[in-house]
């Protein structure tokens, strides 16, 4: 395996940031002065650190011989028959720490220790990538503080222990909506009182250039590996690929390797929450419109005045009112396709594949497979039995057993335990 | 009128220019506007109004509960420019400082026109740097409105030049490295960071670095053209909930004190 963590697409930002253009398009750096120095000192850092066979050597040994990459591509068999198509899942469920954003930790964390800084700081949404980069401060020896939402400690306790475990502060923000948001809110304001000897190990492919492309380039082990297994296992190129996007990271990760090869269909999957129309939603891409958040210009869930709408998700790690930039511009280009997913169409995904395939998936990347599944018909249509759609199994489910214990009352001695997808209960409920 | 013209009567006065900030909506909307009056009538020789945002990166908890309280009560960008209208027609320079999703959501240009129209001298604008903030530049020039960048001590001597070849009406140099908040001691990065925007350009500098008294105002008017205030002036209404008539007369003692500081320091 190598990463090509060097190479470029013709969807990539400019020098400056935007993707698309600094006057239609997104990204650019939307920041206080006082970071922009640290912000440039990155940005030259990661263009000359890219370049050197030494680093990405050491990052592919990493990958390898830690994070257990590369992550197979597995075809789901029995999902395969029930859609009569070829669905393969790109299975970054088993990499270490269970989800793809250990590429992105290690990555920015050995890039740290080459630019001579002691600490990093992160926030995190689901913990995920809080996890990520306490695992990543303790093998590379660095002091790590991770910011996370008040309401996201409790909903996702267990990966508040993990991060403390691992050596990590785990500092609960209670200002705003006590989510993401603020959560990156936090992590800025620590960033500007600290930056000399802090790194800000960034969660998610949006925020100011250079983090969009910085975490798209690590992360794009995703769809290089993904890509090259599919030709070499099936001689052929996917017709759709299929990822769940809230930041955008697990997406981006696998949508760079195929941007350039127009026959393959792209789709992200957003948080649609209770539905699109309830206004209780993360589809920041579908429903959202342009604003500055976080630094870039993106689409963004706001209000007339351009006040942050909170998001809703039952998922954590989507569960966030912007977007990745290079996102937005995919969606503007025409070359991806965005929609949203509710918290009802991921859970009945979860449980299928729980039970199709014995895989528990994370709530985020089940949004990637309900969305997948809606589209399997149209491909198998066009092509038949021969179709292939690749799904990015981002992340596993073992974090997410509380929500689902809840979801699907299995915690609760007398329910149906049978069939728990919200489908089987309308059935039963019509006495069919 | 611009703020340099404060800053030039100040400098004819041989001390520093005093520069007061409050959110607009807080502790309401008419409130808000009675107490930075009540700070005009005290001796701030500008004003800054903030436009209170969800998302405040760079703000500590004063200001930020400041905002959150505006905003909870339902304040809107209309009533800033209203709040703007109220202050400046008192003929102190008034600006808005203003992180930048809210102006860019209601229209750069519509924006610059009404502040201009509302007597408005221009904006403050912390989380955009001149290279990024072409609409903006473009839009003040139209409207001759003071354009605001902020200059930090770990910007470059290029960055000084670039940021401050691009402001107009005053430099907003941020000599602490971190968000807003009153602090007990001044800080070292201060004296270097004017020096070095002070061979960049003849603006005046206003140095923001947590100036609660009138001590540390004198200290800091020794080598700055203004001395900025927020957190402290957020402080003494926040002390005082519910009770106007206390809060109003905490504000009137602080930014007496807060004069007498930048008349003795230069």
């Amino acid at each position: 395996m190598t990463t090509h963590l060097n190479e470029t697409t013709s969807f990539d930002a400019d020098p400056l940031g935007w993707f698309g253009g600094a006057a239609d398009g997104f990204g650019g750096r939307f920041m206080p002065e006082a970071l922009i120095k640290a912000l440039d000192e990155l940005d030259v850092a990661w263009a000359e650190a890219k370049q050197d066979p030494a680093f990405v050597a050491e990052f592919d040994a990493i990958l390898r011989d830690y994070a257990n990459l590369p992550s197979p591509l597995y075809h789901a068999q029995r999902l395969s028959e029930r859609t009569g198509i070829r669905i393969l899942l790109k299975r970054e469920d088993l990499n270490h720490t269970g989800a793809h954003k250990i590429r992105n930790v290690l990555g920015q964390a050995l890039l740290t220790r080459r630019m001579g800084k002691t600490r990093v700081i992160a926030e995190t949404g689901a913990g995920q990538h809080g996890v990520a980069s306490a695992t990543a401060a303790a093998y590379f020896g660095l002091d790590c503080t991770v910011y996370m939402g008040k309401v996201d400690t409790e909903r996702q306790a267990l990966n508040v222990a993990r991060m403390r475990l691992l050596g990590a502060e785990v500092i609960a923000v209670d200002s705003g909506s006590a989510t993401l948001k603020d959560a990156i809110n936090e992590a800025l304001r620590d960033w500007v009182a600290s930056v000399d000897q802090t790194a800000y190990l960034f969660g998610t492919a949006a925020g100011p250039h250079p983090f969009p492309s910085l975490v798209r380039d690590l992360t794009r082990g995703i769809g290089d590996e993904a890509r090259a297994q599919c030709l070499e296992q099936y001689g052929v190129l996917p017709h759709a690929i299929a990822a769940c996007v809230g930041g955008g990271s697990n997406a981006i990760g696998l949508f760079t390797a195929f941007l350039e090869d127009p026959s393959v269909r792209i789709y992200g999957f957003e948080a649609g929450g209770d539905g699109v129309d309830t206004g209780r939603h993360a589809a920041t891409i579908f429903a959202g419109d342009q604003g500055v958040l976080h630094g870039a210009r993106t689409f963004v869930l706001q209000d007339e005045d351009g006040q942050t709408i909170e998001s809703h998700s039952i998922s954590a790690g989507l569960d966030y009112p912007g977007v990745g930039p290079q996102h937005a511009w995919l969606a503007k280009s025409g070359r991806a396709t965005y929609e949203p997913v509710t918290d009802v169409e991921a859970m009945d995904a979860m449980a299928l594949l729980a039970r199709t395939e014995g895989i528990i998936p994370a709530i985020e990347s089940s949004h990637a497979l309900a969305g997948a599944l809606r589209i399997a018909p149209q491909l198998r249509e066009e092509y038949g039995a021969d179709a292939t759609l690749l799904i990015n199994l981002s992340g596993r489910g073992d974090k997410d057993m509380g929500t689902a214990m809840e979801w699907f009352k299995l915690g609760d001695p007398d329910e149906e335990t049978g069939d728990v997808t919200a489908e089987a209960a309308q059935d039963r409920e019509a006495g069919k | 009128m611009s703020t340099s013209t404060a800053f030039a009567t100040a400098k004819a006065e041989n001390r520093a220019a005093l520069v007061g900030y409050l959110p607009a909506g807080f502790p309401d909307v008419d409130g808000s506007i009675e107490a930075i009056k009540a700070m005009v009538a005290a001796g701030c020789d500008v004003i800054e109004i903030g436009l209170p945002y969800s998302d405040p990166v760079m703000d500590g908890p004063t200001i930020q509960a400041a905002a959150q309280q505006a905003l909870d009560q339902g304040v809107r960008t209309r009533d800033v420019l209203r709040t703007v209208e109220a202050v400046a027609a008192t003929g102190v320079p008034t600006v808005v400082m203003t992180y930048w999703n809210p102006v860019e959501k209601y229209g750069v240009e519509r924006f610059a026109r009404d502040l201009a129209s509302a007597g408005g001298a221009g904006l403050i604008t912390p989380d955009i740097t001149p290279d990024y903030g072409q609409d903006w530049i473009a839009a003040a020039d139209a409207h001759e409105l003071d354009k605001i960048f902020l200059v930090a001590p770990s910007s470059t001597d290029e960055r000084i030049a670039m940021t401050t070849a691009a402001c107009r009406g005053f430099v907003y140099a941020t000599a602490v490295m971190g968000v807003t908040g009153a602090r007990t001691t001044t800080s070292d990065l201060a004296g270097p960071l004017v020096a070095r925007a002070k061979k960049a350009t003849d603006l005046p500098i206003g140095v923001g670095l947590g100036v609660s008294n009138g001590d540390q105002a004198a200290e800091l008017a020794r080598y700055a053209d203004g001395v900025i205030v927020g957190s402290a002036f957020v402080r003494a209404i926040l002390d005082h909930p519910g009770d106007r008539t206390a809060a109003l007369g905490a504000l009137t003692a602080l930014t007496e004190d807060l004069a007498g500081g930048v008349r003795r320091g230069a």
